[in-house]
């Protein structure tokens, strides 16, 4: 044991820290919390998207990023307020419903009963025009609207929590409720659950997909569109940072299971805190690989107990 | 109508002759005007022209800097072109560039330096923007033999590579925060009253080759000192959040938090600073300006370390540009975009690519590409950007890196000592 700490001097190091101090947890984890929050919202619409449609939108994060500059557009003519990052958040989420839409009649509509590869091609080269869109209206500098709200303290200023990270946090779980209570309650919410089970019997019944398919398309692009009215808040975006996002939400929706909105939730808010004590024990370095391989072991346990599964019906 | 179709069968005519050649075997240079310099026709000016060639990224994500860099490089055409000219052997010429958009991808920017020698039959090329493109690019200089002045590639690496054709007038990656161990082992000293062996880095860069060598810059002179790292993450390029990293320095208190990351980077660290109140009494990263922390984070920037290659106030001067101030002027003057920011150092190491160019073609008294490359290679000059003088592998040694310090919403230069303009604050306080 001594041996290998010497090797990973600094990792023990970092671990001996989390036990000589509690207190760092409470920060990593509040942290982690925070931050998940707001990759399972850029993460929820994908869910939906891929489970309804089948279609695997790689132009999520790029719907993140023009939700963040409209916000940032609206602050930097209107000045920074509460009131103008809500009108942001509703602004963004109305503006990527109006585009999602359009977009779903140019383009997803032609491709949705094509192959796989035709979609993430046709979804790729969304991705790619409204990067580049993005670039040519606000120029590839990086953006962020800093309210400079003073940050809460916890626990004798060891603990410090950005008053804008909680705003989104709650945004984020107010959004995610109000979804889940609409696919559960409304007629629209019944007709996309029942499309996504079997859109032809869906079809005999008498509900029109097409429309299904336009709204929850449309829906997808306008919770990401909120993300990113939040994200611009509380870190920063550029035209070419949607395949963060875009990436993030493909591993929560793959762990997570397609379709299945609080598991989006669950595995967001983890992989939040995954990567915070990743990169706080191993270094900023792993966060990634630690969230891959949290995909990985997440995706075996899955398999075998399918496998399992299997076998009792056999 | 008709117009349209005249132009289009002429055209089309023209791609024809020009296949013929092809056809009978003949070689298409000998037939296409392939002179990098022919003589002005009398009507249009007394002067000739040199055809310099450049891939810049126009649109993508290098789109703002490479737009900087464009202008540094056409700013210097024309203050040479008011004064006269380049004056090779007894007679004057002008600059012209040949300009490609890469898309900021080095793919395409390797493929568009082979059009420029092959079809535009340049001779001389600039390099484009980062170190990324300048990496792509330089191995197809080199293979013909091209001489290439770049201003805006900065990776060591490109310098390790035996290349004999490539010149880079900026100071390399390496340098880029080194200065601030330095000036920490200068503040353990005189201020702390400890020695610099005592002082403890924290260190964090992003995961790509450039903050690798300024990483790798750091730990060389820190080792110099003796001194302790006792953080060294780096950042994944799609990352969003620092704070767990940050956490870890509220942890440790270390002495000097050294950091880069692009913009990105920069933006990031400097906002999640402030929101965690880190307490840190010396902050050194690069990307300042791009990032516009004073602008965006004005509060938490104070006190913070931004390394430069140039700043305006420099004592620096040369007899075309006269002195930095007078750069930063002019240029102001010349391109509305810069009226209410400070001139990028992209742009003025650009403008000072062309100066190098210009004065190599004057002492070499030839276009021969040998010749100017040889000139190139004897660079000895002081410009309003910094000394320039090469090394055996093309990179600038005669310039120092600059350190700035935020002081009340002012970039002032603090280290080296022997250009301060104003005296270092030490500690930065949390605000």
């Amino acid at each position: 044991m001594f041996g290998l700490c010497d090797f990973f001097a600094q990792t023990c190091g970092n671990l001996s820290i989390l036990f000589a101090a509690p207190v760092f947890n409470v920060q990593l984890l509040i942290d982690g919390v925070l931050v998940g929050a707001v990759f399972a919202l850029s993460a929820y619409g994908l869910a939906l998207v891929w489970g309804v449609m089948n279609v695997k939108n790689l132009a999520q994060g790029d719907f993140v990023m023009v939700g963040g500059y409209l916000t940032w557009w609206l602050t930097q003519t209107f000045g920074v307020s509460p009131w103008v990052l809500l009108a942001g958040l509703v602004a963004s989420f109305a503006l990527l419903w109006g585009l999602g839409w359009l977009l779903y009649r140019l383009v997803i509509a032609k491709v949705i009963d094509r192959d796989l590869f035709t979609s993430l091609l046709a979804t790729f080269g969304i991705a790619i025009v409204i990067a580049q869109v993005l670039n040519l209206i606000f120029g590839s500098d990086t953006q962020s609207v800093d309210p400079g709200y003073e940050s809460l303290t916890l626990l004798g200023g060891a603990v410090t929590v950005a008053p804008q990270k909680l705003f989104a946090f709650l945004l984020a779980a107010l959004l995610a409720a109000v979804v889940i209570t609409f696919m559960k309650r409304s007629r629209m919410g019944q007709a996309i659950r029942a499309t996504a089970q079997d859109p032809r019997a869906a079809r005999v019944l008498g509900i029109d997909t097409d429309r299904v398919y336009a709204f929850t398309y449309s829906l997808n692009a306008a919770i990401c569109g909120a993300a990113g009215a939040l994200i611009v808040m509380i870190w920063v975006i550029q035209p070419f940072y949607g395949i963060t996002y875009s990436i993030r939400a493909f591993v929560i929706v793959t762990a997570a299971g397609f379709g299945n909105l609080p598991g989006v939730i669950a595995s967001g808010l983890g992989l939040g805190i995954f990567e915070q004590f990743g990169g706080f024990v191993l270094g900023a370095e792993f966060q990634q690989a630690i969230v891959v391989g949290v995909l990985v072991f997440v995706l075996l346990i899955r398999q075998i107990q399918q496998a399992m599964n299997r076998q009792v019906v056999q | 109508m008709k117009t349209i179709k005249k132009v289009a069968l002429t055209a089309l005519a023209a791609a024809g002759f020009g296949a013929v050649p092809g056809l009978f075997g003949l070689p298409g240079s000998l037939l296409a005007p392939g002179f990098a310099a022919t003589p002005g026709s009398a009507m249009a000016q007394e002067c000739g022209t040199i055809t310099l060639g450049a891939a810049l990224s126009l649109t993508g994500k290098y789109s703002t800097n490479g737009l900087h860099t464009k202008n540094g490089y056409e700013f210097a055409i024309r203050k040479i072109k008011e004064a006269g000219g380049v004056k090779v052997g007894g007679k004057c010429y002008n600059f012209k560039v040949i300009y490609y958009d890469d898309e900021s991808t080095p793919a395409r920017g390797a493929q568009l330096a082979e059009r420029l020698i092959n079809q535009d039959k340049v001779q001389y090329m600039l390099g484009p923007y980062s170190s990324g493109l300048t990496k792509a690019i330089a191995p197809v200089t080199e293979k013909y033999k091209i001489p290439m002045v770049e201003a805006e590639g900065a990776s060591r690496s490109l310098f390790n590579k035996g290349y004999k054709y490539l010149f880079a007038v900026l100071s390399t990656s390496e340098q880029y925060l080194a200065s601030a161990v330095t000036l920490a082992a200068e503040v353990a000293e005189k201020r702390q009253g400890k020695k610099p062996s005592d002082v403890r880095i924290a260190l964090v860069v992003e995961n790509d080759p450039f903050s690798l060598d300024i990483r790798a810059g750091v730990k060389e002179d820190a080792a110099k000192y003796g001194m302790k790292i006792v953080i060294d993450d780096r950042m994944p390029r799609d990352l969003s959040d620092v704070s767990a990293t940050l956490t870890k320095v509220k942890a440790l208190k270390p002495d000097v938090l050294i950091a880069s990351g692009h913009s990105k980077g920069a933006a990031t660290l400097t906002r999640q600073v402030g929101e965690m109140k880190i307490d840190v009494p010396m902050i050194a990263i690069t990307h300042c300006e791009s990032a516009d922390i004073i602008g965006k984070f004005g509060k938490t920037a104070e006190g913070f370390l931004c390394s430069t290659q140039w700043a305006e106030t420099l004592s620096y001067k040369d007899p075309l540009f006269g002195s930095a101030a007078d750069f930063n002027r002019e240029f102001k003057a010349a391109y509305d975009m810069y009226k209410n920011r400070s001139v990028p150092y992209q742009a003025a190491q650009a403008a000072a690519a062309i100066y190098v160019f210009k004065d190599a073609f004057e002492r070499a008294g030839s276009l021969d590409k040998e010749k100017v490359r040889d000139a190139l290679a004897a660079t000895d000059l002081m410009t309003f950007y910094g000394p320039i003088k090469f090394s055996p592998a093309g990179n600038n040694i005669a310039k120092p890196m600059v350190l700035r310090q935020v002081q009340n919403g002012q970039y002032n230069v603090v280290a080296p000592s022997k250009f301060a303009s104003h005296k270092l604050i030490w500690p930065r306080k949390v605000q």
